[in-house]
């Protein structure tokens, strides 16, 4: 077997080891602006790293320089669109949650504001 | 030939499903916007295995690029819409 061949297909696997690891980071971070670090960091290296073993695989030619083209735009975009949505919750009011605390502490108060509002609203 | 392709997107596929659990639990709204990003920048990864499974990665790396593009508006443009709370419900998330 090609030996370059083998190296791409295991850049290729531990790209998808990282991006496993953002999906579950989603789930378990405890809080919003954690979650963000999953999917800012976790995600940009795997992808990094997927695309990277493609190019590997494709040769020096039009489709790998495409596809470094690619990398680049998300590595560039990819963190900034994260810090975008984490600058806007913040500046909707979502508090961090704090150590000792359970789990969406912040998430929970913002959820039982809304729920207050709308019944005076409604009465 | 591309067999090996067609593991890893079956792998990426599988991977792709948890963070859909973000999107219909997540607590507020930008918990599921998250997801929704998080979602998108997988996708990518998958149309460029899916091009390499067909054997015609010329055009599918195109779709990726424009896909990239468009993931990024989208989440910037969401992002400055809900920069500020609504003024009729205040704080509703």
């Amino acid at each position: 077997m090609d030996p370059l061949r083998i190296i791409s297909m295991l850049v290729v696997a531990a790209g998808a080891f990282f991006l496993l690891v953002g999906s579950v980071g989603i789930i378990r971070l405890p809080d919003f602006y954690a979650r963000t670090h999953a999917t800012s960091k976790s995600d940009t290296l795997g992808l990094m790293l997927v695309l990277a073993g493609l190019a590997i695989y494709e040769g020096f030619d039009l489709n790998s320089v495409k596809l470094l083209l690619v990398l680049v735009f998300v590595v560039l975009t990819n963190p900034v669109g994260a810090h975008a949505l984490a600058r806007a919750a913040l500046k909707f009011g979502l508090r961090p949650t704090f150590a000792g605390e359970p789990r969406d502490a912040g998430a929970a108060e913002l959820v039982d504001a809304a729920a207050a509002n709308q019944e005076e609203e409604g009465s | 030939m591309g067999r090996e392709f067609v593991y890893l997107a079956v792998i990426l596929t599988i991977i792709i499903i948890i963070p859909f659990y973000r999107v219909v639990k997540g607590p507020t709204l930008f918990d599921r916007l998250l997801g929704v990003g998080a979602i998108g920048t997988k996708t990518l990864v998958l149309i460029c295995l899916v091009g390499f499974v067909y054997g015609r990665i010329d055009m599918f790396i195109d779709i990726t690029l424009a896909y990239a593009v468009l993931n990024f508006i989208g989440n910037i443009a969401i992002a400055k819409y809900f920069i500020h709370p609504r003024a009729d419900s205040k704080g509703s998330p």
